[in-house]
């Protein structure tokens, strides 16, 4: 078994722990050859997870912003051999898998939990209502893989970093600009703690309660989908279905009523906090401590008294 | 200009999905279906290009059984132009691959010069089908879209990525698939209902399109996920302090 694996890269630098967990559920697959996009430093980042055995590097523009006509193109230059294609269930894996598996017409298994063997797979649906195990019947299996369900692997690796080519660059996209926000906080999807707010914060002013009370604990802050379409938080923020899936050690649920589509992205927190005045939100019987109280009292006395 | 908007008949996103107790698959029976909200996004989307004049038709198409037809008229009530049923023999879902498939037959016979996608159905939530379209048809790709808007033969698209927004071009004919914040999407009003009883619509069947719908994934158990007991309450800011103090998380 040999395995292709997309590794994840942001702003031209190895996202480590995403890798780090994707590199995990590959190397339950077979061999791991990593494919990074981005600068040289990107690739020898990745050779030093040691459940990686080789690295491939481009260092195109073309499939620096990952626009998926290019990265898909180079995935599958580099596909000979192998058995499996994996990547984090993230936008940017999102975005490419899907036309890789088609152009080898083979359909894409997204945002698995669970390797059983090297053609059977966990996959949540219905916003993790249920979950449903498939056998995947294609000659190459091509996955994506949720990273708040596996463990990072260790550093410690050597493997031989190889620069790869992009054999053609697609003329039908054309990237423009990226707008991505840049702050100090740990990264949403590793973080060991993070505090989110919903629609109960009420604006974009007061969602500084939210970022304070996560700065006081290091941790990175994240919204409901209440709290990103009334604009009181950025998109990249959202915790959910169809936002980001996070498993931190501690998830703080500030304002959040605890829609299924919000807990499809949290539940599976080591621990839980809620924090709501509304003492029948559906959040509190997911939590492992749960706080009856106006918000605006609470999570200014608990930031002084951590 | 020509819009083609595939929408997918799905529970209803308010409805508590059950699982079967035998483990084979999702009770289904008697449960309120509607159009997958990220279809009704795109519908919306392509009905504002034609009332801004850049469309002049929008075309609906549905796969799935005889019922899917009423999620048409629902797409042709907020004021699509005309619908196509392709009636599938699947007992449970049809794979994105098998839908790309298809659409690609359809396009080959319509062809619009914009194909909008909802990004995900919110049952199987593959978020595959508008990627694999793009593939199949050799057209380029504009993903989970939170802006956009068509000039000069191409479409400019902000689109929503992990750390932020993009913003990309992609040539026409093209593929978009919609996120959430790109529109919110309008009620039909009760003459566009009646007034969509009349639009035309139709029906084939997959045969007519000699397409393999045999699946590639073969679903072997679906269960419920591990549960999540409610813990305790704590009285006060104090008392939560003390909490996560004993467990060493802060």
């Amino acid at each position: 078994m040999a395995v292709l694996l997309l590794a994840e890269v942001s702003g031209g630098t190895l996202a480590l722990d995403a890798t780090a967990k994707v590199a995990t559920a590959a190397a339950q697959l077979g061999e791991v050859t990593a494919l990074v996009c981005g600068p040289r430093a990107a690739g020898e980042a990745a050779g030093k997870i040691a459940a990686i055995s080789k690295v491939l590097v481009c260092e195109d523009e073309a499939v620096a912003n990952g626009l998926a006509e290019n990265v898909s193109q180079l995935l599958l230059d580099n596909a000979d051999g192998m058995t499996h294609i994996i990547s984090s269930a993230s936008n940017a894996g999102k975005n490419v898998l899907p036309r890789v598996a088609a152009l080898l017409d083979a359909m894409v298994i997204t945002d698995v939990i669970k390797i059983v063997d090297a053609q059977t797979f966990k996959r949540p649906i219905y916003a993790g209502n249920a979950v449903q195990t498939v056998v995947s019947l294609d000659a190459v299996k091509v996955l994506s893989v949720r990273t708040a369900a596996f463990e990072a692997a260790g550093e410690g690796g050597y493997a031989a970093v190889e620069v790869v080519a992009l054999t053609g660059v697609s003329a039908l996209t054309a990237h423009v600009e990226d707008k991505l926000v840049a702050s100090g906080r740990p990264e949403l999807t590793s973080a060991k703690i993070v505090v989110s707010g919903g629609r109960g914060v009420g604006s974009e002013t007061d969602f500084a309660l939210i970022s304070a009370l996560a700065d006081k604990l290091g941790g990175a802050v994240g919204a409901s989908r209440a709290a990103v379409d009334s604009g009181f938080a950025p998109n990249d923020l959202q915790v959910g279905q169809t936002g980001k899936v996070v498993a931190p050690d501690l998830y703080i649920a500030v304002g959040i009523s605890g829609a299924i589509q919000h807990l499809a992205g949290m539940k599976d927190s080591k621990i839980i906090v809620a924090i709501n005045k509304d003492e029948e939100a559906p959040i509190f019987q997911v939590a492992d401590f749960g706080l009856v109280a106006d918000l605006f009292e609470a999570v200014p006395e608990l930031t002084e008294k951590l | 200009m020509k819009i083609l908007v595939p929408v997918k008949r799905v529970i209803d996103y308010n409805v508590k999905v059950k699982v079967k107790a035998d483990g084979s698959g999702i009770d289904l029976a008697n449960v309120k279906m509607s159009m997958n909200p990220f279809d009704e996004i795109s519908v919306e989307a392509a009905i504002r290009l034609k009332e801004a004049g850049t469309a002049s038709e929008v075309v609906l198409v549905s796969i799935g059984d005889k019922k899917a037809s009423e999620t048409i008229r629902a797409g042709l009530a907020m004021g699509a132009d005309r619908g196509i049923l392709i009636e599938a023999d699947t007992d449970g879902d049809i794979e994105p691959l098998v839908v790309a498939k298809l659409l690609v037959k359809v396009v080959e016979e319509e062809t619009p010069q914009l194909v909008i996608l909802g990004k995900q159905a919110i049952d199987n939530d593959m978020n595959a089908t508008g990627q694999m379209l793009a593939a199949l048809l050799g057209w380029g790709q504009a993903t989970f879209a939170s802006e956009m808007e068509i000039a000069d033969g191409k479409a400019v698209v902000t689109r929503e990525v992990d750390g932020g927004l993009q913003t990309m071009t992609v040539t026409l004919p093209a593929i978009i698939t919609t996120d959430l914040r790109l529109n919110e999407p309008r009620y039909a009003s009760l003459p566009n209902i009646m007034k969509a009883k009349k639009k035309p619509m139709s029906e084939k069947t997959t045969a007519d399109y000699g397409v393999d719908t045999s699946p590639r994934l073969k679903v072997i158990a679906t269960e419920e996920p591990a549960g999540r007991e409610a813990g305790i309450r704590v009285g006060s800011v104090d008392g939560l302090v003390e909490k996560l103090k004993e467990m060493g998380l802060v």
